[in-house]
């Protein structure tokens, strides 16, 4: 893993840190521009390659819906630092790609799980930004009226299962939704996904055993951006290729750039076709990177802004929008007016928050049961 | 009626909902071709079908956690553990997921959802096998939790929970399991949640128990019949949600109350009970609540020592006379 030789290059250094608590330090001389714009072009030629049988308007999509994604996060931490948004806040902005590639391979009635990190899946699975930004601000107008926050977003309407907030606990759960659409003999798939460290919970290897002893219908993906709040991957888990675990299930698996939305498409796709025609699991390793902290608590004092910066050069919508120019599918006045329009959408998600009324007081005792008794009253 | 024991009772319960409602399957470990580690899910694979009836591998937090995703995408799971103990490793899942899914979704997704096995004390199984988990459950808003004491109770809550909307714990008792009693053979017949029973009527002092205690109870109120004091004692069978209106009206006409149970004391179902009394009844009281539990010690392994842990009649006989005031 080259990221290997820039974080150990540049552990060596002098370090200091800055406000944010991240470590400022000068890019070690192993990862000078002129690498990273080597590594730009490869991955935009590998990209670019990708993009010749793809439809202009859904590679379009892709790129509006990875920005929407990032200006809602980006909005998302403003009203958080306002105190708007209260508890936890864990934003997406890096792993666009995953959510968005991923989720453009399944059809509506498909399920999604997913951890606490899954703002942008909602929105990808087509809850819409103001319900979502209504949930964040903890108010009535929210997906989960109020009651589930950041961490619990749920839409019964789209098959967007939640928001789970136990590392890995979704895994389990996802399952059993595959086991679900088995024993109903439907051809739905169910898309799990999970950071890196609920690799090392229980919960994810009992789930992979169960997925194929009994050929669930699961696609367990992972996001490995690399750290488990801050713990790197290396310091957490002693065989680091995870895509490799499959074996020990027999599971199909597959290691893909999750910063290349493509990429992510054509793998889930794939994985897709294995669950729907066969009711085989897949288990999809898509290597990524988050920009931000874990949550907006994070000082983020165990990685330096070089090793930041050098990801930000494979930022997954720079890589986009440089693809699709090349290829002449953009160009810069469109991105101008996509840019404009999903500011426009945002922008009414936070009016829409904003105005939602709070849930109401007797919201408090509703929801606990469904089959509610009073007990010692005979019926 | 029939006279069948709890196991059977059980079994007609598993057996009647599932053919009544397809989407209804039962997992767990050894339930299907093994016939079930106690023998309760005897002739279901057979009749049933491997579709219906699923062996699980040894993988409690992963098979708890899997029932409880299927019940998100509408099936109504029955998962059964070998014995409530092994139920720990699932906690997360049961706590985290099943009871408060329906709330944190904003009520979207209901879980109709039974958890079942034997819990409480066995024969001679020593400490990780001899547990009352109980309070533990019971403490979650969101979760049921049902404990029945009589092969008619057993089936008619069963089938009352696997019907029911919410996540149901059911806790059997592995000793009880060959007690023998009338049922009911009607395939409607079902007992609703969260009614108390009041197994035998009395009027000088009220005995709450419940599971393997309710017996032992009715054994005690014989006793202290021929001592002259009439016990009346009453068996939740719901401990979520608690049928307290029940006891208290009995504790209004009692005014004494010992509250048996084989759990241990801390913390415990009992303390509950004795809370809610005080807060309900205090002016009713002619007595301290007095509670018989379990020894506070994990459960020994030895025959005498595992007898001298688990609450016996004799134990309830002398609490009650302490109640009553009757050896002073």
């Amino acid at each position: 893993m080259s990221t290997q030789t820039a974080e150990s290059a540049s552990r060596a250094g002098a370090e200091k840190k800055s406000s944010t608590g991240v470590i400022e330090q000068e890019a070690p001389e192993t990862v000078d521009l002129k690498n990273l714009r080597e590594e730009h072009e490869a991955a935009k030629k590998d990209q670019t390659s990708r993009v010749e049988d793809q439809d202009r308007a859904a590679l379009v999509e892709l790129y509006r819906l990875m920005l929407l994604i990032r200006r809602f996060e980006e909005k998302s931490a403003e009203a958080y630092s306002m105190g708007k948004i209260g508890g936890f806040c864990h934003l997406y902005i890096g792993q666009e790609a995953v959510a968005v590639g991923a989720i453009s391979a399944v059809r509506t009635d498909d399920y999604v799980l997913t951890s606490y990190r899954e703002h942008a899946h909602a929105i990808a699975k087509g809850i819409s930004p103001e319900a979502v930004m209504a949930e964040l601000f903890g108010k009535a107008g929210g997906c989960s009226r109020g009651k589930g926050g950041s961490m619990h977003m749920f839409d019964k309407d789209v098959n967007f299962l939640g928001g789970h907030a136990i590392v890995g606990g979704q895994i389990p759960l996802a399952t059993g939704v595959a086991f679900a659409t088995k024993y109903r003999g439907t051809d739905q798939v169910t898309l799990c996904f999970f950071g890196e460290a609920a690799v090392n919970q229980g919960a994810f290897h009992e789930s992979l055993n169960m997925a194929q002893l009994w050929k669930l219908p699961c696609i367990y993906i992972c996001e490995n951006n690399q750290y488990g709040m801050g713990t790197s991957q290396e310091r957490a888990m002693s065989l680091q290729d995870i895509a490799q675990k499959a074996c020990a299930y027999e599971i199909a698996s597959e290691f893909v750039d999750g910063m290349d939305v493509l990429a992510v498409r054509e793998a889930t796709l794939r994985a897709v076709e294995r669950a729907r025609k066969d009711y085989l699991p897949t288990l999809l390793e898509f290597h990524t990177y988050r920009f931000m902290g874990h949550s907006m608590s994070d000082p983020g004092n165990y990685r330096t802004r070089a090793e930041i910066e050098r990801h930000q050069e494979r930022d997954p919508i720079k890589l986009l929008s440089d693809s699709l120019k090349e290829k002449h599918i953009i160009d810069d006045q469109t991105i101008e007016e996509i840019e404009k329009s999903v500011r426009e959408e945002v922008e009414r998600a936070v009016r829409f928050a904003d105005e939602s009324p709070q849930p109401a007081p007797d919201e408090l005792y509703t929801d606990v049961y469904a089959n509610p008794i009073t007990a010692g009253k005979r019926q | 009626m029939a006279v069948i024991t709890m196991r059977e009772a059980l079994n007609q319960a598993l057996r009647e909902e599932m053919l009544r409602d397809e989407n209804v399957f039962l997992m767990g470990e050894e339930v299907a071709a093994y016939q079930g580690a106690y023998k309760v899910t005897k002739g279901l694979l057979e009749e049933l079908g491997p579709k219906r009836v699923i062996d699980t591998p040894i993988t409690e937090l992963g098979f708890a956690g899997l029932g409880v995703g299927a019940a998100m995408a509408g099936l109504r799971p029955i998962v059964e553990f070998m014995t409530f103990n092994f139920s720990i490793l699932a906690t997360d899942q049961i706590i985290n997921s099943a009871a408060k899914m329906l709330y944190m979704s904003g009520g979207q997704f209901k879980i109709p959802i039974v958890f079942r096995g034997p819990g409480g004390s066995a024969f001679q199984v020593s400490s990780q096998h001899s547990q009352a988990l109980e309070s533990w459950f019971a403490y979650f808003p969101g979760l049921k939790v049902v404990m029945p004491s009589t092969p008619a109770d057993a089936k008619g809550l069963l089938k009352s929970s696997i019907r029911d909307d919410d996540p149901v714990i059911f806790i059997e008792q592995e000793r009880m399991y060959g007690n023998k009693g009338e049922v009911p053979e009607d395939q409607e017949f079902t007992i609703p949640l969260g009614i108390a029973d009041v197994k035998r009527e009395g009027t000088d002092a009220t005995i709450v128990a419940r599971s393997l205690m309710v017996p032992a109870a009715l054994k005690a109120a014989e006793a202290l019949e021929k001592q002259g004091v009439s016990c009346e004692v009453i068996d939740p069978r719901t401990i979520r949600p608690l049928d307290i209106d029940t006891i208290v009206e009995s504790v209004k006409k009692t005014n004494r109350v010992v509250i048996a149970e084989e759990s241990h004391p801390f913390c415990g179902v009992g303390a509950e009970i004795s809370s809610e009394i005080m807060e309900r009844a205090f002016d009713y009281l002619d007595a301290p609540v007095k509670r018989v539990s379990a020894a506070d010690v994990p459960m020994p392994y030895a025959k005498n020592l595992e007898n001298l842990a688990i609450p016996t009649v004799d134990q309830i006989v002398a609490a009650v006379r302490e109640v009553t005031y009757l050896d002073e």
